[in-house]
Parts: structure tokens; sequence; C-alpha cells
């Protein structure tokens, strides 16, 4: 049994004020006015300025008139509004970062049922563990999401009346994107989502109690149903928390690719919990061959992260039709530091350091790969959601950095007061033998 | 130099290994074990150092980048940079995701193609040569232990017998190695 210790417990608290104080220096500082936004703008470096000119009049605008005598004003008007997004942003960055590492988790688990894996039963209760995230955390992120069709943001340019006004191509697709139909969508994932982590907990403790094993027979049947609902699930919710914050832009394996981003991001931090937890003396059957299988996992899906990365930029790219390559083009031009720094980062870092086998057992090598390859994906996400939103405008700062510490110590809390409520190991799983005399 | 060689036959994979682990607690030497199938532990149970086929090939990959980067760099960029339907070929970086296909699959084609002719090589392994297999049964359902005599042979062939062997051969060797 696990007691969420106090050190551990300050420290999520600390970690949420400070997030919550560096979130809110955000908003404070965030410009009201063209003035403002412009004052913020000069003070940063002039050439910057100079620079997001050219490349504004280069790409052709964003629903905005780029050209005569107005273009000035509305470049202003639009500097202003990317500043007034970067708090929200970065907010909706932390919140769907750390929201998408539990629901990774909650796949990866219901994957580990599905197969009937001999190996991993051990670690269910670190899943499910990691999976209480996904109540809180999906509450946030629905919220932002109302706040955005209640007009408080402009993260989601469709949602803007006027913006559709003026956008054939929007109106064309207002059948999907309309702020009625994507909350209902949201609701549904979520609910379904939070359905099944919830029922497949209560089985997975019940069975615990029980005398026969229908509680398993019945969570491997909701694990297998579940998986279908996720698949179908997860990709239309990358389309519309995603890839409609660029509504003129559109890519077919977006969905797998977001898919693929929590995967390995979800499976880093059972690895690291469990390694803590296993550090603590709590987990004393989990041995080194399931570390290195869950390595083995990190290494995997790294890969196929960058698979599906470099798909979708090659095919992009290769042919250069210019509707879909202005996605490209402004993150190379304005992010390329992130935008390409997160290929080392999820690629060639985890590659390297993980392909040994002997490595994949050493719990400090799996703990550093770990923590770049969280940090590659968080700047994944921010790569996905801030040229859409604040465009040249981002910066990593005290907003970003504000928003990841909050979510991190929410995170943290709500994960490890969930560990500390049941005992760590399942009692009458029917592979739980298996699973402690894992070898491998 | 006329030495003496025993072949200690087991029917069961289980008791081999326990006879491996008892004759190697007893010091003597195991010349070779023939097995039907890979017994799961048994190079571990034997003392076998681990195999490097795995570090050969993850050089023998760096060698296929290296030849496919090479490649596509002399050809595409260096030796004739043709405008092929706009694909700027100023620099291998500019041009570099066209290139990926290729280095990817060279990277395989090399890491594994080297490595099975590396254990074909170390493992002494082509076509018409000639098999060493000492008994016929060892293909299918027997697992033969081999150990030469070094000491006193009575105290082996007992030590053999406790441990399970069905049959006990002793050979003697005519310096054919």
């Amino acid at each position: 049994m696990y007691t969420f210790s106090n050190k551990l417990k300050i420290g999520s608290f600390i970690l949420m004020a400070v997030g919550f104080l560096g979130i809110a220096i955000g908003f404070i500082s965030m410009p009201s006015t063209v003035e403002e936004a412009k004052a913020i703008v000069a003070s940063h470096d002039d050439g910057h300025g100079a620079h997001a000119t050219e490349t504004h009049a280069a790409t052709g605008g964003h629903g905005a008139d780029a050209h005569g005598g107005e273009h000035d004003a509305s470049h202003d008007e639009h500097v202003l509004h990317q500043l007034r997004n970067k708090p929200w942003a970065a907010l909706y960055v932390g919140a769907f970062f750390f929201f998408m590492i539990s629901l990774g988790v909650l796949a990866f688990y219901a994957i580990q049922r599905a197969a009937q894996a001999g190996w991993s039963p051990l670690l269910f209760r670190v899943m499910e563990g990691i999976t209480a995230y996904l109540v809180p955390g999906g509450i946030i992120v629905f919220v932002i999401l109302v706040m955005s069709v209640l007009h408080m943001n402009h993260l989601f340019v469709w949602m803007d009346p006027e913006v559709v006004a003026h956008d054939e191509l929007i109106q064309g697709k207002s059948g999907y994107l309309n702020p009625t139909f994507f909350l209902i969508r949201a609701a549904i994932f979520l609910g379904g989502w939070i359905f099944y982590r919830q029922y497949s907990r209560k089985l997975s403790l019940q069975q615990d109690e029980a005398n026969d094993n229908a509680n398993f027979k019945l969570n491997f049947r909701w694990s297998a149903g579940f998986l279908v609902f996720y698949l179908v699930s997860e990709s239309m919710m990358s389309w519309d928390w995603i890839m409609s914050l660029d509504p003129h832009w559109f890519s077919t394996l977006f969905g797998w690719y977001v898919f693929a981003s929590m995967f390995v991001s979800g499976i880093t931090v059972i690895a690291m919990v469990t390694i803590y937890l296993k550090s603590k003396g709590l987990l004393p059957d989990v041995n080194d061959s399931h570390i290195h299988d869950l390595a083995k996992f990190m290494f995997g899906i790294s890969i196929f992260w960058t698979y599906l990365w470099f798909s979708q930029f090659m095919l992009i790219w290769y042919s250069n039709i210019p509707e879909e390559v202005t996605y490209y083009i402004t993150r190379i031009e304005d992010f390329k530091l992130p935008f390409f720094g997160m290929i080392a980062m999820n690629f060639l870092f985890p590659v390297l350091l993980l392909i040994n086998s002997d490595y994949k057992r050493i719990n400090w090598f799996v703990v550093l790969g770990g923590i770049v390859i969280l940090l590659g994906h968080y700047l994944d996400i921010f790569n996905m959601v801030m040229p859409a939103t604040v465009g040249d405008q981002w910066s990593i700062g005290i907003p970003e950095i504000g928003a990841v510490l909050f979510f991190a110590g929410l995170f943290i809390f709500f994960v490890f007061r969930a560990l500390a409520t049941v005992p760590l190991q399942p009692k009458r799983n029917p592979f739980i033998e298996e699973s402690r005399h894992f070898h491998y | 130099m006329a030495s003496k060689t025993i072949h200690a036959y087991y029917n069961d994979d289980d008791v081999l290994m326990h006879a491996v682990k008892k004759v190697k607690a007893a010091k003597h030497h195991i010349e070779e074990v023939y097995c039907p199938f890979p017994v799961h532990g048994l190079d571990k149970a034997m003392g076998l150092a681990p195999t490097r086929l795995a570090i050969t090939s993850f050089l023998y990959g760096c060698v296929g980048l290296t030849v496919a980067v090479t490649m596509m760099n002399f050809i595409m960029i260096e030796d004739w940079p043709q405008d092929i339907g706009g694909k700027p070929s100023f620099s291998f970086l500019e041009n570099m995701p066209a290139f990926v296909p290729i280095m990817f699959e060279l990277t395989v084609f090399f890491a594994a193609h080297l490595m099975v002719i590396t254990f074909y090589l170390r493992s002494r392994l082509w076509p018409f040569k000639e098999a060493e297999n000492p008994d016929k049964r060892t293909t299918d359902d027997h697992f033969l232990m081999e150990i030469e005599v070094h000491g006193d042979e009575k105290e082996l062939t007992e030590l053999l017998m406790d441990t399970g062997a069905v049959e006990i051969n002793v050979m003697e060797n005519n310096n054919s190695h």
C-alpha cells in the first residue's frame, strides 16, 4: 500500500502555486489595445518585427485582409490578436499535454487487457493511477473549449462568426465545425473515455475481491469495445481540438500522429512512475524485465511517431500543394528550432539511447530518455497549437512554463492520490503469477 | 594423442538443463551440446559469452546509411544537379526528405544482410557443408552432451548417469580434430 508522501504532496502544491502565478502573469500582461501590443513587440526587438511583417505578407494573411492602404492597421490588429491568444494557447497546450498523457495510458491499459498480456498486470494499478487524471484533466480541457465557444478567447478562428462570414472555406466546413456540434462531440468523447476508465477500474478492483473471473472477462470485453470507440473518437478529437486550429488545412493521418504522440508520452510516464514507486520499495515484484519492456515500447513508439511525422511532412513537402504546404512553411520559418529540435528529442535521442538492450534495464537511462521524450512531445503539441494561435509571436516564457508547472502539479497530485487509495498489486488477476515471474 | 570423449544422451530439456548445471558445478568442461530445438537459458547455464551479432548489425547499418548519403549526394547534388519537377537540388539538406526512403532502406538492407552473412561465417554454415552431427537422433528428440575425458573416466560416467542420462557412449578420438 502506497501512502502519498508529504514531500510529494507539498511539491505538487508548490508546482501548482508557482504555475498558477505564471499563468496569472501571462493573463495580466496580455495587451488589451493595439498600442500596448505594439509596445510589446517593439520592446522585444525591432528586427523581429520587420521579419514578422515580411513573412505575414508572404504567407498572405489568416483571414485578415493584408493588402492595400489598410495594411499597417490590419497588421497591428493581427498582432494584437496573437498576443492576446498567447496566455490562452499556453494554457491550452499545457492542459492538453497532461490530459493526453493520461489518455495515452488509458489506451495502453486497454490494449494490455484486450491482448491479455502476461507481463503487465503488475503495472495495472500504476496505469489506473495515472488515468485518474483523465477526469480532472478532461474537465479542464472541456472548460477551455467551452470558453472558446463563449468567445472568451480567439484560439479557434472558425468560432468567430465575423471570420466565418468572410471565409467561404470555413463556411463550407460549418456543417462539422460549428460550436454546438463541437461541444457535443467533445462531451461524447470525454464521456466515453471517462466512463471506460471508471468502469474498468471498478471491475479491476472487484476482481481482487471476487471468487471467480467474471469481472476479469467483462473487463476484457469492455476493453476491446473501448479500443474501437477510442480509435474513432481519438481521431475525431484530433481534428476537433488540434487540427481545427488551422481550419484551412487538413491532413488524413493527423489522428494517428496525435495518437502516437500521446501513446509514447503515456508509456514514458508509466515507466517513470513505476521506477519512482519501485525506488521507494513499493513494487517488489517489478523487475528490470518489466522496465525493459516499457523501455522497448518507448523506443518503438518513438520510431512510430517519427515515421508518422515524416510521412506527413514528406508527402506535403514533396507535392508542395500551396493549400497544404502553408502549414509547414509557417512552422519552418517561424518555429525552426522547436520544429526541428523536437525531431532530435523525439527520435535521435531515444533511438540512440534505448537501442541497447542493457541500457533499457538501467533506471536512470530510462528516466533520462523519458524526460527528453516528454519535453519533446510537449514541443510537439506546442508546434501543433502555437503557429495557428500566436504565429511568430511565440516564445517559451512565463505563461508557457507556468502552465506546464501548474498542470504537472495537478497531474502529480491526482495520480499519486489515486495510487494511494488501493494496494499497488492486483491480487486475483489470472495473469498475475505470470507477470510476477516475467523475465526477458 | 588419443583421448576419449563421452556422449551423454538426454530425452528432456529440463533434465538436460539440470545436467549441464551439475556438470559445470563438478568443474568438467562441456565441449558441445546438441539439441533439436533452442533450449531457453542453455547458453547461460553453459556460461557462453553473449553474442555480439547485434553490435555488428548496428555498425553495418551505419555503413549502409553512409553509402546512401554519399551516393545520393554525389548523384543528385554534385554530379548532375538537374531541376527535376522543381525539387531543390542546390544542397543535400534542401532535398533530403526525398532521399530519406532510400537512406532508410539501405540502412536496413546493409544491417540485415551483412549481419546474416556474419552469422553464417561465424557459425560456419554454407551449402555443401558436411553436417557435424554426432547422432541423427539429436535432430529429432534427443539431447546430447559432449564431454572430453581428462581424469577419471568412471567417475565422470557415474556423474552423468546421476544426472538422468538415458545413454552414455564413450568414444575413442583418433586425433581427428
